[in-house]
Order: C-alpha cells, then structure tokens, then sequence
C-alpha cells in the first residue's frame, strides 16, 4: 500500500513537470503545426540561466524562475524571427531537421560553455523539506511542482477559451487567411503563442529539474519523451496533454519502481501501443 | 522544341540508354573512388569500412524517406537487427562471412517488416515517434537480453571465418574493406534497378501524392512495406557488415542518435537520390573523424549548423545543388536531355 | 436491370451539414450525363462517394449489379469506376509518358514490380502513345508535368481515367481553370472517349454541358432538384431560381 502511494505520488509530481515542459511544445504542435524538436532545448537553457542565478549568484528560486522565463523568451526571440519563421508550414521532414539543427547547436554551445557537468538548482528552505499531508509525508517540492502543473493547465484552458486573445488563436488556427481578413494580427498571434509555449517550457525546464536534471544533453535525452507525449495526447490538446502526462508517468515510475532491470522498455511499448490505436493521440483534432 | 513532323508518334525513348551509361559511369566512379581509399588512407581502413556500412543505412533510409515520403528516425532499429542476428550468429559458430551477411539481410528484412507494419499504420508526427519508439524498445530489449546480446558491454569476440575460405579478415582490415566495398558496390546496382523499376516508379507516385495512387486503383500499404522489407535488408546488411569488420555488436548501433545522424547524412547528400546518399555519408563521416577528433561538441554545433544552412539554403542537398549548377546532371527522368 | 451504374439513397453529412441527400441516379452504358449545380452543391462530394473516396451515412453504391458500396476506392476502381479531380492530382516530377505508363502498368497488375523495367516496355509503349496521341499530348510527353500548361495538364488527367479502361467515368469538371483558348482540345478529347463508356461529367460551363450532355442532373443544396433534357434545363422554372441565377452570382464573383 506505502508503495502503490509512493508511486502514485512520485508518478504524479514526474507527470506534472513533463506536462509543464510538453504542454508548450503541444501548443506549437497543435496550433501553430511546427514540430518543434529543439523544445526541450529552450527549457534546458532556462534550467543553466535559473542554475546561474540561483547557485552562483546567490539569488533567491523565485527570482530565478523569473530571470530564467524572462532570459529563455528573450534568447528565442532571434531564433523565431530568424529560423522559425522560415519553417512555419514547411513539411514536417524539414521542420525536424531544421530543429534538430538548432538542438544540436545549442548543445554544442553550452558544452563548450559549461561544461558536461550536471548543473543543480538549490531549492529554497520551504521546499527542500518534507510536508505532513495526513496520511503521507511528502516532499514539498513534490507538492509545488504538482500544483505548478495544475495551475498551469487551468490557467492555459483559461486562456484559450476564456480570454480575447484566446479567440484570435483559435481563429488563426481555424484559418489563418480568414483571421488575416478579419483584421487579427496572425503574425503577432503567432509570435505571443511562440512566446508563450517558450515561457512554459522554460518554467517545466526549471520547476521540473529534480526529476529532468539540467546537462548539455538534456535537450536530446529528453526530446523523444516530449515528442511522445504530444503525440500521445494529441497535439494542441490540453486535457490529452494532462492525460498523456499522468499515464506515461505511472508507466515510467511504476516501471523504474517495480523492474528497474527492464529501464524504458515498458515506456516504449506503452507509447507504440497508444499510439498505434490512437494515431491522433487521446484528443487529437481529425485533420 | 521538337515539335516537328511527331504529333501522332512518340520517338523511340531515347533514355533507357543514355540513363544507362550515366549509371555505368557513376559505379565505376563508386568503384574508383572505394580504390583510391584503400590506396590512399592504409591506416584507415577501419574507418572507411565502418563508412561504408553507414552507407548502408544511409541508402536504406534513402529507400523509405527519399523515395516513399515515409520520415523515420528509427531506422537504426534495422541496422541494429542485422549487426545483432550477425553477431550471435557468430558467437554461435557460423562463421562464412557471406552466411553471416544473408543472416543480417535477413534479420533486417524481418525487423524492417514489423517496423513498417507498425509505422504505416499511422502518418505524420505519429509516424515519426512510432518509429522513435520502435527503435527505443529495440534498444532497451538488446539491453535487456544481455545473455545474448551483451546488454550494456556490447557483442564480442566475434571470430569471422575467411570469406570464400581463402581471405582471412586481417588487422589492417584490409580484407574487410574491400569485402565491404564490393558488397556496396553490388547493393547500389540492385537499388539502382529497384528504384528505377515500375515499382520505384509507384513509391516515387505515393511520395508525392498516396491519393492519386489510390485513384489510379493501386494499393499503398502493400507497396510501402515492401519498400520497408528491402530497406530493412539492406541496412541489415549494413550492419552484419560493421559486426563482422569490427568483431564487436554494441548498443549505439540500435540508437536514436545513429538513426537521426544517419538522417542527416542523407539529407546533407540530397534525399531521393542514390548517389547523394553515398556522398552525403562520406562527407559527414570524414567531416566528424576530423573535427570530433579536436572536440565532439565542436562537432555537434556544426552538424547543427550546417542542419540549418541546409533546410535554409539547399534543400535538395548537395547533389541537388550539383543539378542546380549542373543542368546537364538533371535527373530529370524526363529524357530529352 | 439495364443499368450499368446505380446509387440509390446516397446520403452523407459533415457533422450537421447535409451535403448529399438521399440522391438516386442511374445510368446506362454509353450515357453522356452532366452533373451541374451551384458552389458548394455537394456535386464533388457526391463523386467522392460514388468512387469510395469518403464513405456515406447511408445509400448505396451498384456496378453492374453488384453491391460495392463496402468496397474501398482502389477496388472500385478496379471494378471499372474511374474519377478525374476538379484540381489535377498529377506528380509534377514525372512526364505524361511515365504516369500513363504507370497507369497502365497498375491496371494490369505490373506496377509493383521489381524486377521489370519501367521505361522501354515495347508493347505498353504503344498503347500510351495511343492515349497520348488521341488527347493530343504527344509534343510534351516527355516533358516533366510540371512544366506543362495547365489544360494539358487537365488532359492528362483525362489520359489517366482512359488508361485504367474505366466502365463508369467521372469527370469532374474537366475544364476547369483552363483558359477558353484550350477549352476545345478538352470538347474535343471528350468527344472522342469510348462510346460504351458511361460518362458523368460536372462542370460550370454550360455551353460545354449543352454540346456534350444527353441528359442533365441537377444538384443544389445536396439534393437533386431536377433531372431531364438539357433543352428542359434552361427553361425550368426551379432551376432557373435555385441554380441558374445563383451561378450567374457565382461566376460573376469567381
Ligand atoms: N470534408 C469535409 N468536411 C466538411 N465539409 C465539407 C467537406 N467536404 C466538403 N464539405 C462541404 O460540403 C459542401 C459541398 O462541397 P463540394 O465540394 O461537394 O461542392 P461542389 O458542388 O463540388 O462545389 P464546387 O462547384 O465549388 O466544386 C461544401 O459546403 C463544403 O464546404
Ligand atoms: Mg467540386
């Protein structure tokens, strides 16, 4: 019983923080149709810049994840503008190679920065011990990044359905020329939702850096998780996203817990079934 | 334009012809150039070797991506399959080289056969982490299966027995490589006539549009797994291949990164064509040897670099810059060159 | 039962919006049949039915007798119910030789194989330069699709149909988008297709529905509105208000 708890809670804070970081990507995804494999990258750079602040110049983990948001977004305005643009409904072959590219690249960079060194990211007091929920005692942290995650799919939901700006995504979504017509400003819509997908990835990349730990290589270790699971929720979906997150969590944590002998295996068969019975994912929009 | 007196007849093709010499004299450019390597680079024999197995790969994923529009980053998955079946083969006492190939193309087609049975059932992003997936679990189950596989280690030991009982495989790699030259050599003239049949024809139709193919009254998937079953042989040949030249199985080579950078090689060569698979992986192959040997992450910024400056400015890749500024080099099949 | 080709019942909705609705048609072998109606009439979705391109909500689909409203659309097409697409479908890369080539190959079950060559096959050559000759594409026939005009293009389309020796031929309008200079080399190649074929042809260019048809349907808002003589057409009174004033709006805003 302790275990099946700690692994429900353990799976559930992992899920939580893959949600933070893919949710973005699926929004790109979904609504913008870039597949965007260098996502992961821009939640690894997030990670160096919270890491720097937080660890080297002593600043507090709140002020980091602000520096670390504000930093990323401001780092990828160039590669939008510059690289992204130029593969905006270009073939989905072109889009991985480009990304795969700027992956590389960035990668590359950092190591020859950094180092290959795993980088930490102190938590502050509050969050580094455990809380008495009741019935369990759990890491604060663990807590946090739950209700970092939960906050961020209401709020995205929020703003999608509820909001003005939500309005002219889906419109640019639905179609892009009509929007135009219409006098929404597509290339700004796209440019914000861009913003936006990189400021979530940044946020994931630094809340989520207990369970996705900060290294040059991070950006490729963990694209193929990323990609599975917009796929497997359904890209540009937020509940498929939350779902896809949850699911492929318990099946990861519950394997590492119970057969860590057999690594991702169960992962990857997972994955390859869900997909193949669900080729859109769980709530992928019929094309 | 010869419009002239053939408004009702159409000139005897003359292309089959001259298509036929440009062949000839691109294998024998092939064939040249694999010679000149042996001359040129003795001490590098294991190197060349080992790219001509790549080379391998690289066309098997010019067969599925080049030729059939199907993206895969997985494709390592069936190269991994040949150099595995190849290696216990081995380690188990059968030791022909050519039997050990045949095992390998086998183990390949097979791998292929499911890979494909699995990845055409879905399309797009689906598709392409389906093939993520599949090359994933290919990697942890040889991890896993370390009795045969070695898991983590790696397959070694492998004692190959002379190819036709005379040639011994040497330190130098001497005999290796020119093995490996001349079975590329071969693989690139069977390609070459796979992709020029009717065959060919109908995957380059389905590349472009499946549902014209449709509506022509010819079935898609039957026609894609097939091109995923001789893909998957041929890059498990290139994988026995690199089993048998290096006497080792390790897990990279059923890695996602094997598969993406063999991609790369592809596209930096210019995808649907036989040749710039083949220049595309020598260029990318000498390229890392040099740079990777002064720092790897110098290597990876560039291959990066050089990812973007390709989707940017030479979307055909090099070969089809080469038709660009070659226009006498057209593929164009249409002929009237 | 005389009829080569039948649909009775067709149905189908795109969530809530009926595009096909309860559409019964039928006709004989050797009919010259027009399809005509407004933007938007469900005249392409009811081709896409009739050739299994999409599946409808209810009605079926009979050829020569026999059911084929379960079949997919390679099949049908190998029972003899051949389409063109209002926008060509052509592979820009290959020459009209190759893809009638390729046509003729599939429809004799070659296409997939490896072991044969593709160019140079002597007794298929003949019969594409057949087809190529009768549409007149003979001058561009190595040239690559791409680089062709579009009503050559649009011939091609029709070289297609003919190479896969269709029964039941939908066209759908085959002159679309061609500049009125080409127009009679399509009239022309229309003229020219086989006399037992049955032939529906949809198109917005009623002069060529008036010289082509024996018998005109017509679509609007899914449904068949009227059915008769293209002398009956223009002087009824229903279709002059549901299709022909809006197809002088339509055309004058196209
Ligand atoms: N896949 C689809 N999903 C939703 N609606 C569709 C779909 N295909 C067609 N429609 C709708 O069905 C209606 C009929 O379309 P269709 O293309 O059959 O018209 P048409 O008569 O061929 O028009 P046109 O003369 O412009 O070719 C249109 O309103 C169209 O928007
Ligand atoms: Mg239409």
């Amino acid at each position: 019983m302790q275990t099946i708890l700690s692994i429900g809670i353990d799976a559930f804070a992992y899920g939580m923080a893959l949600f933070i970081i893919c949710i973005g990507l699926s929004l790109t995804m979904g609504l913008m149709r870039v597949v965007n494999l260098a996502h992961g990258a821009f939640a690894m750079i997030a990670g160096y810049i919270a890491s720097y602040a937080a660890r080297d110049l002593g600043l507090g983990y709140a002020i980091a994840i602000f520096l670390a948001i504000i930093g990323t977004i401001i780092l990828s305005i160039p590669l939008e503008r510059f690289l992204f643009r130029r593969i905006y409904g270009s073939s989905e072959l072109t889009q991985v190679l480009m990304t795969i590219g700027i992956t590389f690249c960035v990668i590359g960079i950092t190591n020859y920065f950094f180092g290959p060194t795993l980088k930490t990211i102190p938590l502050p007091e509050s969050l580094a011990q455990p809380v008495d929920v009741g019935f369990k005692t759990i890491a604060a942290h663990r807590l946090f990044v739950m209700t970092c995650g939960l906050v961020v799919a209401a709020g995205l939901w929020y703003l999608i359905e509820r909001t003005a700006f939500g309005i002219r995504l889906r419109a640019t979504v639905d179609n892009a020329a009509m929007a135009d017509a219409l006098g929404v400003r597509t290339q700004v819509v796209y440019a914000v939702s861009f913003a936006i997908a990189i400021g979530l990835a940044a946020f994931g990349g630094v809340v989520g850096a207990e369970f996705l730990p900060i290294e040059p290589y991070y950006a490729l270790r963990y694209m193929v998780t990323f990609l599975v699971v917009v796929s497997v929720g359904g890209a540009g979906s937020i509940l498929g996203a939350v779902i896809a997150c949850l699911v492929l969590g318990a099946v990861d944590t519950t394997g590492r817990y119970l057969m860590p002998e057999f690594g991702n295996f169960f992962f990857y068969a997972a994955v390859i079934a869900i997909v193949c019975i669900f080729p859109r994912g769980f709530f992928g929009k019929a094309q | 334009m010869p419009t002239m007196a053939q408004t009702e007849k159409l000139a005897a093709a003359p292309i089959p012809g001259s298509r036929a010499v440009r062949d000839v004299v691109g294998v024998i450019l092939i064939i040249a150039a694999g010679l000149a390597g042996f001359w040129l680079f003795p001490d590098n024999l294991a190197l060349l070797t080992r790219v001509i197995a790549v080379a391998l790969l690289v066309l098997s994923i010019d067969l599925v991506v080049g030729y059939c529009g199907v993206a895969t980053l997985g494709q390592a998955a069936l190269f991994g399959a040949g150099a595995y079946a190849a290696g216990i083969a081995c380690v188990n006492g059968v030791t022909e080289p050519l039997t050990l190939i045949l095992i390998g193309a086998v183990a390949g087609a097979v791998a292929g056969l499911l890979m494909g049975t699995i990845m055409l059932r879905a399309h797009g992003l689906a598709q392409l982490v389906l093939s993520i997936a599949i090359v994933q679990l290919f990697h942890e189950a040889a991890n896993k299966a370390s009795a045969y596989t070695g898991g983590s280690d790696g397959l070694a030991g492998l004692m190959v027995g002379p190819l036709f009982g005379v040639f011994e495989f040497d330190l130098w790699g001497q005999t290796a490589y020119l093995f490996g030259l001349a079975l590329l050599v071969v693989i690139f003239i069977v390609l070459k006539f796979v992709v020029s049949s009717p065959f060919g024809m109908l995957c380059r139709g389905i590349k472009e549009d499946p549902i014209r193919i449709g509506a022509m009254g010819a079935f898609v998937f039957p026609v894609l797994l097939k091109m995923f079953v001789i893909s998957g042989a041929v890059a498990g040949i290139g994988g026995a291949l690199a089993a048998i030249s290096t006497q080792v199985v390790g897990l990279d080579s059923l890695s996602f990164e094997l598969s993406a950078n063999a991609l790369v090689m592809l596209v930096l060569g210019g995808l649907g064509s036989l040749y710039g698979a083949l220049v595309g992986t020598v260029i990318f192959m000498g390229f890392e040897h040099v740079v990777s040997a002064i720092n790897p992450f110098h290597w990876m910024t560039m291959v990066g670099a050089l990812l973007i400056a390709v989707v940017l400015a030479a979307p055909g890749g090099l070969s089809g810059l080469a038709d660009r500024v070659l226009p006498s080099r057209q593929r164009n099949r249409g002929g009237r060159a | 039962m005389s009829d080569l080709f039948r649909v009775e019942g067709l149905s189908k909705s795109f969530g809530g919006l009926a595009v096909s609705r309860n559409i019964s048609l039928a006709m004989p072998a050797g009919e010259r049949l027009a399809l005509i109606g407004p933007n938007g009439a469900g005249k392409t979705t009811f081709v896409n039915l009739v050739t299994g391109q999409i599946r409808p909500s209810a009605g079926r689909v009979v050829l020569n007798g026999e059911d084929v409203t379960e079949l997919g659309a390679v099949r049908r097409v190998r029972q003899g119910l051949v389409r063109t697409f209002q926008v060509t479908r052509l592979f820009s890369d290959m020459t009209p030789e190759e893809h009638i080539t390729l046509t003729i190959l599939q429809r004799e079950g070659k296409a997939a194989r490896i072991l044969a060559r593709f160019h140079g096959n002597s007794e298929v050559a003949e019969e594409v330069e057949g087809i190529l000759g009768t549409l007149g594409l003979i001058e561009v026939a190595r040239r690559r699709v791409g680089e062709i005009a579009y009503g050559q293009q649009r011939l091609l389309e029709i070289g297609i149909a003919l190479a896969l020796k269709p029964k039941v031929l939908l066209l759908d309008e085959p002159a679309a988008g061609v500049p009125s200079s080409e127009t009679p080399r399509i009239e022309q190649a229309l003229e020219r297709l086989p006399p037992s074929l049955a032939v529906l042809m949809i198109e917005h260019d009623m002069d060529l529905v008036f010289r082509f048809a024996k018998r005109v349907v017509v679509l609007a808002a899914g449904e068949i509105i009227f059915e008769g003589l293209p002398s009956e057409v223009a002087a009824n009174a229903k279709v002059r208000e549901a299709y022909l004033g809006n197809y002088a709006n339509a055309r004058s805003v196209a």
